[in-house]
């Protein structure tokens, strides 16, 4: 559930494109297991994955049409109530807040923010190299790295009102960041956590650009901002909508900004991540917060989908694809 | 913009040469601009990722830590908090038997299955492999909390382990698989043949041939499923309420959201032990396996 295995759907491929060691001789049963003993080592794997994974995704088909609470009467016995939650959820403004929050944070947080910053960095340090690159990467891969309690912890106090390291840089004394200004304030953690992902990927997209035609494009007396729009996106186009598609998925899906605001002040943060997790769990009302999962559920599945069919695309074009590839093994951190 | 395109440079290139001053200063200038942008823009970066993080590394080791970062005084009695306190070394434990738990079920199941597909043709094996990673990364702990905490609810595992276990292992399964699958394709067959001539078993050639030479993939997983766990927050902070249970992650956002004053001695300590580790292993598998499995090492 914590897996994010796209990148390996990404470097390995998908059925369309097997990796090539598979194909050498993978039909033969070696160890004479046949498909009993086949059976048999995938059981349990497919079990576990049955129940934890696909039985939940299921499930919530069913506990979104019931009124199920954390407490009380319908905890022990739940009624069934059809569309009922539905109904609710898309009569509550609480909800279309949250669907329009979460829009923002994704769209600034992910698509604008991270993709943009993370390739403004590959591109600053593409032919840097030394401590001065070290230190970028390092820093922003750390932030990436540390847990998300601690991470969340450094910006409170970072933005804390009295002691705030920002506060006594600016000169702001009595700021209160997180209260006045709670959305800018976790979609700038979210993009300075998960930079990072973009930075790797897009140093390693333009790393695979011909610099032959670079060259020729810098014979031609094209400055950089030429460079980049004639000859390197071109180039990297499909690492741009594989990094898109990525980050909206994740960026939709973090629950991180709950550390930092836990959705306030009043829902001012409540990312639909958070709005279910407080209609579910402190607000109790788990059939409603199942239904809101459904409806989350299936805007993964569509934005998934949405990738696949950008993998398939790409696929389609191998020389693109295993550029990604061999990029991918030299890339040092 | 005032940078030519292409093509207009191109033109011009074709064009005779002309003053040699002329062509020489306009593109230094330019340079000089980029440059001094790109410093710039370095710097601030350095400033945006750095601040947060100087907390972390200053605070653990100043004698009367602030929220603010300010220059330490090395010492090292902050990490005496972490003893001092009821729940912390706890939480550490339980963190390690969370993640050791997961990689351990990971591993074996994860063999298991991975080494029958791989040798074994099943019919839509490949559709399967590819459905299951679909699913794992649409079903994510957050779109399907209240399901995931029903069904613990209802086994009567809340407050255990082996709930968070059991979920993180569900979850990731998909994606070890599709990893050690790639691995188990790559040993040769032939020494398994020879076991199987002198009579072994499957699961004796898989336990005294497979997995000894697929050692650097089980390796990778595990590392790879401890990273993934330790910091996992959700999960843990969905099922087990009993601080004594709580792993790290959990702690440690209920030392600054628990009522009262945040002790920042203990904390900045805790943070930063907690941390180490992480990155640690972070660094270690990026130095060895590369980008190819940046996405999967940590979301």
């Amino acid at each position: 559930m914590t897996a994010e295995p796209a990148e390996q759907v990404l470097a390995g491929g998908g059925p369309g494109r097997r990796p090539r060691r598979a194909r050498r001789g993978a039909a033969e049963d070696v160890a004479g297991l046949g498909f009993l003993g086949a059976g048999a080592f995938v059981a349990p794997a497919l079990a576990l994955i049955g129940l934890f994974l696909v039985f939940p995704a299921l499930w919530t088909i069913y506990l979104g049409m019931t009124d199920y609470r954390l407490t009380g009467l319908q905890a022990v016995d739940p009624t069934f109530v059809g569309l009922d939650n539905y109904e609710r959820i898309l009569g509550d403004p609480s909800f279309w807040r949250s669907l329009r929050l979460t829009l923002v944070f994704v769209l600034l947080s992910g698509i604008v923010g991270q993709s943009l910053l993370g390739f403004a960095i590959a591109w600053a340090l593409r032919r840097l190299s030394g401590w001065l690159k070290g230190i970028v990467e390092t820093l922003v891969l750390a932030a990436w790295v540390i847990p998300a309690s601690v991470s969340s912890f450094l910006w409170i106090a970072l933005l804390d009102r009295r002691g705030g390291t920002l506060n006594a840089l600016l000169g702001t004394e009595g700021a209160a960041w997180l209260i006045e200004h709670p959305m800018p304030a976790i979609i700038i953690f979210n993009i300075w956590v998960g930079t990072a992902f973009s930075m790797l990927l897009f140093s390693s997209a333009l790393a695979a650009v011909p610099p032959s035609q670079l060259e020729s494009a810098r014979m031609a007396g094209a400055g950089g901002w030429a460079q980049l729009r004639d000859v390197v996106i071109p180039n990297i186009r499909g690492h741009i909508l594989t990094n898109t598609l990525l980050i909206t998925l994740w960026t939709f899906n973090t629950f991180t900004p709950y550390l930092v605001t836990a959705g306030g002040p009043n829902g001012a943060s409540e990312i639909l991540a958070v709005y279910i997790y407080n209609t579910a769990i402190p607000g109790g009302q788990l059939g409603v917060g199942a239904a809101i999962s459904l409806i989350m559920l299936l805007i993964n599945l569509v934005i998934a989908l949405g990738y696949l069919r950008v993998g398939r695309a790409r696929a389609a074009r191998p020389a693109e694809a295993s550029a990604v590839e061999t990029a991918g093994g030299g890339e040092t951190a | 913009m005032t940078t030519p395109s292409t093509s207009e440079a191109a033109a011009r290139a074709d064009r005779p040469a002309p003053l040699p001053a002329r062509v020489a200063r306009a593109p230094r200038a330019r340079h000089f601009v980029s440059r001094v942008l790109t410093v710039l823009g370095l710097a601030l970066l350095l400033v945006f990722f750095g601040l947060p993080l100087a907390w972390l590394a200053t605070a653990p080791f100043t004698s009367a830590p602030t929220l603010a970062v300010g220059w330490p005084d090395w010492t090292l009695d902050n990490f005496a908090r972490i003893g001092e306190n009821r729940y912390a070394v706890g939480s550490f434990v339980n963190s390690a038997i969370i993640g050791f738990g997961t990689c351990a079920v990971v591993l074996v199941l994860g063999a298991f299955a991975s080494y029958a597909l791989s040798r074994v043709r099943i019919p839509g094996r490949d559709g399967l492999l590819y459905a299951l990673l679909l699913l794992s990364s649409i079903v994510t702990g957050t779109a399907a909390m209240v399901p995931t905490f029903q069904l613990i609810t209802l086994l009567g595992l809340i407050d255990t382990h082996l709930a968070v276990v059991l979920v993180i292992s569900g979850g990731t399964l998909p994606t070890v698989i599709f990893i050690l699958k790639d691995f188990m394709d790559s040993i040769p067959r032939s020494y398994e043949e020879s076991a199987r001539l002198y009579g072994a078993k499957p699961w004796q050639i898989l336990r005294d041939v497979v997995v000894p030479i697929a050692r650097p993939g089980l390796a990778f997983v595990a590392v790879w499923t401890l990273v993934q766990v330790w910091g996992n927050f959700l999960v843990p902070y969905l099922l087990i309420r009993r601080t004594q249970q709580q792993p790290a992650a959990v702690l440690m956002y209920t030392f600054y959201t628990e009522a009262g004053q945040a002790d920042l001695r203990l904390l900045s300590a805790f943070a930063l032990i907690f941390s180490v580790p992480i990155i640690v292993m972070y660094f270690l598998v990026n130095r060895r396996y590369g980008f190819r499995f940046h996405g999967g090492i940590k979301s």
